[in-house]
């Protein structure tokens, strides 16, 4: 009942005009975003968040923004994927193994509608898991201690290779290199510089924001000119739209199913929204009846578009509660929160509540919101798809620039800005995943300031760290979630890359 | 423009303003203002900055605006070597300090640079210190807390949410400095990276006691959650605080206000100085400036001139002083 009625308390922030018109302006930013190849939605919110800082936005529009952009994303991402048979990105790349097949049979306007539909679905179901288990895992927010706290971390260090991860030693080194950044600056627990040369620009450590939109945003930039695609994409025409309310209810449990794995998936560290399409598509096409899946079985759009959209949301349930991201592009969210002094974690339920609450309520109506665009407006969505990339992505670069200069009024942090882009670039050309880079940047501080916290509370007893049931079960689930990607990661990799050559071959 | 200023300044702060009203000043402000807060959007400085802009502007003492311009870094060192170097003569910039610049120069965490390198305005207000325990904490006064110190410095661990050395760590230490607590390394500070990180570790009952200030524990105090032992002011604060003890009440002699105020560059001419403690002194007593004090928890803490001067070179001395003993600095 509580929650019932913070929620409604969300929906009177939700349902503000300003509110809405970031709902909205999300949306369609995160579809745009979604449906340029490449242009992932880590990405995309990492672009857009310079321009919530240009524009002074609070904490509560920010992130309404930034999760719009980030549910439109996994919207959009469907778009490309049905009409090119190139998935806007990774997560939509289930989609095209019967989206394809459809747009080629004719039928790419019903694709487009039954992915809608069931994007809707996903996020509508993941939404209110949201809104029951959040909650519930925040009021463990007293119980965790500097002990508790280092066990999560750990936690969350151990899933970060995760099931789909593909170089687990990779992985590993991009966490290190981005807890060598982090150690950059003060120590605040003994008020010692590190790294800083006695320059003053590095005395408060690196902005990860900073980090973030040079690594993502910016490598983006280079990699298009690499491409020298100067042209946009040709594409499947899109036929009239003719959808029967059978055709609907034919997808309708596809749907569900999706939307349900995906989320559970999606709260999972580690794993994310990849794993919750490709599980949701497997497990489609084993429990369905033979159908023709692989040759445009609209339940094959469904079931993954409501898995990826299920899992989205799902990622949301650890970052929000727990301040352990699910996903890159969670782990992008937070540290926007952080950049805006709100911390998150168990305390952001109490603390925040309006915030929490009101982003809650906005992603539903942003769902909605979604869905209508999606339906009618799909026409206008692939038209953009034809931009000439040389002329986005002046734009995109042009909003990275103005928003970090914005944040502190330093020239340096766009030098800085630049060495992180040139630098993601290199790692993304030998392979070396960017996104355990920000998590090492971003937890790797907490991680250190909770140990030495517990040994100084134990006065130099390290049993400390185990010495609570909530500690014990977190590095339980630590150890399960370091050790199982090894067995069970090769055999779920190895079925992905055959549904990814499946993907080529037609 | 100069016989507006003196008309206001008579009506508003009565008396003292009176015999200053037929001064003349041979400093005239251009037409805007720049206040650099050192820090970005949201915090302290970012607070001070934007409302002392506005009533500057409210008040006529700026025609045009007084644009806040937001330089993080260094906590404070950015803009403190910018208006060194780059602003020294700039007579329409105020800068936004507080007891983390005091700290921060004291501590020689500006390389290079001192406290005698700017001219110090004065202050408008401030935000006590407190020391509080969680609810179901053995400690019901601030003396029992200093008494199991004197026992075994490491008997009590707080948390605070500035880094080591930093002010609400040395709160902690002046304290017990004055209580005659001996060994003071030994006193065990953990930094959080915010007052409210810090408090829900002692509310969650993970650390002994909480060191911050009055503004940051009106929601746990409210709750129920949170006993304030003391606050270090020299008199109780105004309602809704008046039920907390001081810790001169207790028999501790120690003070600490976390204070706001400004800075101008240090060859800004004697005029222009003059012109902006007078300025700050009569914004000081508008309704205004009270009003916004009362709405965001400032309590009373007026300094300025010469005597803010001294205050800073002594608060300067007495950390520089505290931050050697317990072996922070050399």
């Amino acid at each position: 009942m509580d929650t019932m009625s913070l929620l409604m308390q969300g929906f009177a922030v939700a349902l503000t005009p300003e509110s809405i018109m970031f709902a909205v302006i999300g949306a369609i930013l995160g579809t745009l975003i979604g449906a340029l190849p490449g242009l992932g939605p880590a990405n995309g919110v990492a672009i857009l968040i310079p321009l919530a800082f240009s524009l002074g936005l609070s904490p509560t529009s920010s992130l309404i923004l930034l999760t719009s952009v980030y549910a439109g994303a996994m919207y959009g991402g469907r778009i490309s994927s049905i009409l090119l048979n190139i998935p806007g990105d990774e997560p939509a790349m289930m989609t095209c193994l019967d989206g394809y097949p459809m747009a080629l049979k004719g039928k790419a306007a019903e694709a487009l509608a039954i992915s809608a539909i069931a994007s809707f679905i996903g996020s509508f179901i993941a939404t209110i898991g949201l809104v029951i288990l959040a909650p519930i895992l925040a009021k463990f927010a007293l119980r965790f201690g500097p002990s508790e706290y280092f066990a999560l971390f750990a936690l969350a260090f151990a899933t970060l290779g995760g099931i789909t991860g593909k170089n687990q030693f990779k992985t590993l080194m991009a966490a290190a290199i981005g807890l060598m950044i982090a150690t950059v600056g003060i120590d605040i627990s003994t008020g010692v510089q590190r790294f800083t040369f006695n320059t003053l620009e590095l005395f408060e450590g690196v902005d990860f924001i900073i980090a973030i939109v040079g690594l993502f945003a910016i490598s983006e930039l280079l990699f298009f000119l690499e491409r020298h695609a100067g042209d946009g994409l040709k594409q499947v025409a899109i036929n009239k739209l003719k959808l029967s309310a059978k055709d609907i209810i034919k997808v309708l449990p596809a749907s569900f199913r999706g939307a349900v794995l995906g989320f559970v998936a999606g709260v999972l560290p580690g794993a994310g929204a990849s794993l919750g399409s490709f599980i949701s598509y497997t497990l489609e096409k084993r429990v369905s009846d033979k159908g023709e899946f692989g040759k445009g079985d609209p339940r094959g759009v469904a079931a993954p578009e409501a898995g990826n959209n299920g899992a989205a949301s799902g990622a949301l349930v650890p970052m929000l509660t727990l301040g352990v991201p699910g996903s890159g592009t969670t782990a992008v969210l937070l540290a926007m929160l952080i950049s805006l002094n709100i911390s998150p974690g168990p305390m952001l339920f109490q603390q925040n509540a309006d915030l929490v609450w009101g982003v809650i309520a906005a992603m539903f109506v942003g769902n909605l919101v979604l869905l209508l665009l999606n339906i009618p407006m799909v026409g206008i969505f692939v038209k953009l798809l034809s931009i000439p990339p040389k002329y986005l992505m002046p734009i995109v670069t042009l909003i990275a620039s103005v928003g970090i200069y914005s944040v502190s009024h330093s020239a340096l942090d766009l030098y800085f800005m630049i060495g992180f882009g040139v630098l993601g670039y290199i790692f993304r050309k030998i392979d070396i995943p960017l996104v355990p880079i920000i998590l090492g940047m971003l937890l790797g501080p907490e991680m250190e300031k909770s140990l030495r916290h517990a040994l100084v509370l134990s006065d130099g007893d390290w049993t400390v760290l185990f010495n609570s049931g909530l500690s014990i079960g977190l590095w339980t689930v630590a150890i399960l979630g370091l050790i199982l990607p090894m067995i069970v990661g090769p055999i779920v990799r190895a079925k992905m890359s055959k549904s990814k050559e499946a993907v080529k071959d037609v | 423009m100069l016989k507006t200023i003196s008309l206001k300044s008579v009506l508003i702060s009565g008396a003292v303003a009176l015999t200053m009203a037929g001064q003349a000043y041979a400093f005239e402000p251009a037409r805007s203002g720049e206040c650099i807060a050192p820090a970005n959007p949201g915090g302290g400085w970012d607070f001070t900055c934007r409302s002392v802009g506005k009533v500057l502007v409210d008040e006529g003492y700026f025609k045009g605006n007084v644009q806040t311009v937001n330089m993080t870094g260094a906590g404070g060192g950015v803009a403190f070597a910018h208006t060194v170097s780059k602003r020294d003569k700039d007579e329409n910039l105020i800068v936004a300090a507080s007891t983390a610049t005091t700290t921060r120069l004291a501590q020689g965490q500006f390389p290079g640079m001192n406290a005698d390198q700017v001219r110090w305005v004065g202050t408008l207000g401030a935000d006590y210190g407190i020391i509080a325990v969680g609810k179901d904490s053995k400690y019901t006064s601030l003396k029992q807390v200093l008494d199991a110190l004197k026992k075994d410095p490491s008997a009590v661990k707080f948390a605070g949410g500035s880094a080591s050395g930093g002010w609400d760590h040395l709160k902690v230490l002046m304290t017990a400095q004055k209580a005659h607590v001996e060994n003071l390394p030994k006193v065990r500070y953990l930094a959080y990276s915010g007052g409210s990180e810090a408090l829900v570790q002692v509310v969650g009952g993970h650390v002994d006691a909480f060191t911050g200030d009055i503004s940051e524990v009106k929601g746990f105090m409210d709750s129920g959650d949170l006993r304030v032992l003391a606050v270090l002011s020299e008199e109780r604060l105004p309602a809704p605080y008046d039920s907390i003890p001081t810790a001169m009440e207790q028999g501790i002699d120690s003070v600490a206000p976390n204070w706001r105020g400004f800075y101008v560059p240090g060859n800004a001419s004697k005029d222009s100085y003059d012109w902006w403690v007078k300025t700050m002194n009569e914004l000081y007593t508008t309704q205004e400036w009270k009003d916004i004090m009362t709405k965001n928890g400032l309590m009373p803490f007026h300094k300025s001139g010469e005597e803010f001067t001294q205050f800073v070179k002594n608060q300067t001395l007495d950390i520089k002083i505290l931050s050697q003993d317990i072996g922070l600095i050399k």
